[in-house]
């Protein structure tokens, strides 16, 4: 092998980086499962549960528009249920206890909503 | 180019078929694992395929004026002659693709004031530069934003790449700009192939099926993020567990993310043994990594055969009596070199 030095510096790097995830995961902590505390007192959430996981944050968006584009304040689910459009007073109603569901669940996912910049949080007083 | 789209769509359709009818675990997990194992070791068995290869003779494909009289004044990057220069050069090379940078192209127009007459020019196409710039970083940035699902907690560089991608604020799930132009660039790629005529003429399946596979990659990925979404928290859990080699259940995650995953293995397995190879490559190119000092330096072919020399004494040693007898001169008399 012809500058083997280089050469083979250069495949322990490489190797050691397309293993990285494989380290990284053995020195971090594992992730079973999101660990969110879910409300106590409400039994559903506005859509079905997996509708809520998968698309919430379009739900929200869709609010957004609905309320402050359209002037449509009522939001109908799909099982006919109407909702007040509001993301403090509806979604933070129920899932008062925000660090532990919502940000729970973003903080593993590398998720920052810069919605707080403007709107508040339950039982934090700005 | 129909062929190459008609497989990615193939493998595609049958990752979706498949895991839809509960094979899930057969893309989701075997066939990372495979593409990971396939992916790493045809890499090393590349680059030591390519390491083995000599490369005895400098081959100075010059950008510029190479070393030479001191009031000539030398491209000391684009023809080093010492390491440093080298080294400027790979850099340039690997980061901001200086040879796509020089690209020019060659037209023939009806009328040039300089002949005043038909002609060929030539000039500077920045084109193919620019979208392979936009291409590889767009690339590398998603590469790396994907690394939220493999590490726990996520770094905090992670979460400033994401917060810079998703600058704009548009839309939730927050739009990232990387995924957009990595679209647009792959699209330019693709059309710079089919509607160049000359480049569509010397375009072959292993140019087209990189980019469809790519294309198709990329696609899925936006659509798992906006459009059909799947639960991004499951999926966290499934890859960290596949990390850890010891895979959860695929209960409940779309098909689509498995076609994302099924392509994204078919791009690992197929990288080794194609054009991809030049992450690699790169770095081994003799025309970029080597000085072009052949005018300072003695390069010696390793391969020579070992020289047969005979050197005038072992000459006259031979032949001293037939050449004493035709008389012709000599360094030492018949008489004198027998004692
Ligand atoms: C620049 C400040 C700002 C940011 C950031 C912001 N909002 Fe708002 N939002 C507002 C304002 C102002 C209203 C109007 C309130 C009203 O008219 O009742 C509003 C209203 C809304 C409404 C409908 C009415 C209500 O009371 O909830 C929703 C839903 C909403 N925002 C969601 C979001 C989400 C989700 C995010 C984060 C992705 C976000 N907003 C980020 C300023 C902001
Ligand atoms: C009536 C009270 C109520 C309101 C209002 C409500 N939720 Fe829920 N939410 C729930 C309950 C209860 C669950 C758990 C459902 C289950 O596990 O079946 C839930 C589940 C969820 C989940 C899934 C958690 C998981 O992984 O299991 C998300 C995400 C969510 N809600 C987001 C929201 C958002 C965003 C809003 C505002 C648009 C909202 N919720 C409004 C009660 C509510
Ligand atoms: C089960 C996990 C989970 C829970 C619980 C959850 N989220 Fe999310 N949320 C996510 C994920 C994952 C994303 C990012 C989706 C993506 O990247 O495609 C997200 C994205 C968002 C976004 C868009 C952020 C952006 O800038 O892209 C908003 C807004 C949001 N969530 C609001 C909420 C609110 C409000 C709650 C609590 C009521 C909540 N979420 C609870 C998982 C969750």
């Amino acid at each position: 092998m012809y500058n083997a030095k280089a050469v083979i510096t250069g495949i322990i790097v490489f190797t050691v980086l397309c293993t990285a995830p494989f380290w990284v995961g053995l020195a971090g902590k594992d992730y079973k499962s999101t660990g969110i505390v879910l409300p106590k007192d409400e039994k559903k959430c506005i859509e079905s549960v997996e509708f809520m996981r998968k698309d919430h944050m379009r739900l929200l968006n869709e609010w957004r528009d609905e309320a402050l584009r359209g002037e449509n304040r009522v939001y109908t689910a799909e099982d006919g249920k109407k909702w007040s459009i509001s993301l403090q007073n509806t979604c933070l109603k129920c899932h008062s206890n925000y660090k532990e569901f919502c940000d729970k669940c973003h903080t593993a996912n590398s998720v920052y909503p810069y919605c707080w910049t403007c709107h508040i949080l339950p039982g934090e007083s700005k | 180019m129909l062929l190459s789209l008609l497989l990615v769509l193939l493998i595609g359709a049958v990752a979706w078929a498949g895991s839809a009818a509960g094979f899930a675990p057969l893309f989701g997990v075997a066939l990372p694992y495979l593409a990971t194992a396939v992916f790493i070791c045809g890499m090393i068995w590349r680059m030591v395929y390519w390491a083995k290869s000599p490369v005895p003779f400098r081959i100075p494909t010059t950008g510029g004026q190479e070393q030479s009289l001191a009031f000539i004044r030398q491209a000391k990057i684009d023809c080093p002659s010492t390491r440093a220069g080298v080294f400027a050069r790979m850099v340039l090379e690997i980061l901001l693709f200086r040879s796509l940078f020089r690209n020019t192209q060659a037209d023939v127009r009806a009328h040039l004031p300089a002949s005043n007459g038909p002609g060929t020019i030539y000039y500077s196409s920045k084109w193919l530069w620019c979208f392979a710039l936009m291409f590889h970083y767009c690339f590398l940035l998603v590469f790396l934003r994907h690394f939220r699902f493999f590490a726990e907690p996520v770094p905090a560089w992670i979460t400033c790449l994401e917060t810079l991608d998703g600058i704009m604020q548009i839309g939730a799930p927050r739009f990232f700009m990387t995924g957009a132009i990595l679209l647009v660039a792959l699209l330019f790629l693709l059309g710079r192939r089919l509607f160049n005529q000359r480049l569509r003429c010397i375009s072959l399946a292993n140019d087209y099926f990189p980019l469809w596979l790519l294309i198709g990659i990329v696609g899925t990925g936006i659509c798992l993020r906006y459009f059909d979404k799947t639960e991004i928290a499951m999926v966290k859990v499934f890859i960290m567990s596949i990390t850890h080699f010891s895979p959860v259940s695929t209960q409940g995650i779309a098909p689509l993310f498995f076609v994302h995953v099924t392509l994204v293995c078919t791009l690992l397995l197929y990288s080794p043994f194609s054009k991809l190879t030049h992450m690699a490559g790169v770095f081994f190119s003799p025309t970029r990594n080597l000085a072009n000092n052949s005018r300072q330096k003695r390069h010696i072919n390793p391969w020579n055969p070992p020289k047969q020399y005979f050197t005038y004494a072992e000459y006259e040693n031979e032949y001293r009596d037939a050449m004493a007898e035709a008389g012709l001169p000599l360094e030492k008399a018949p008489d004198k070199a027998a004692e």
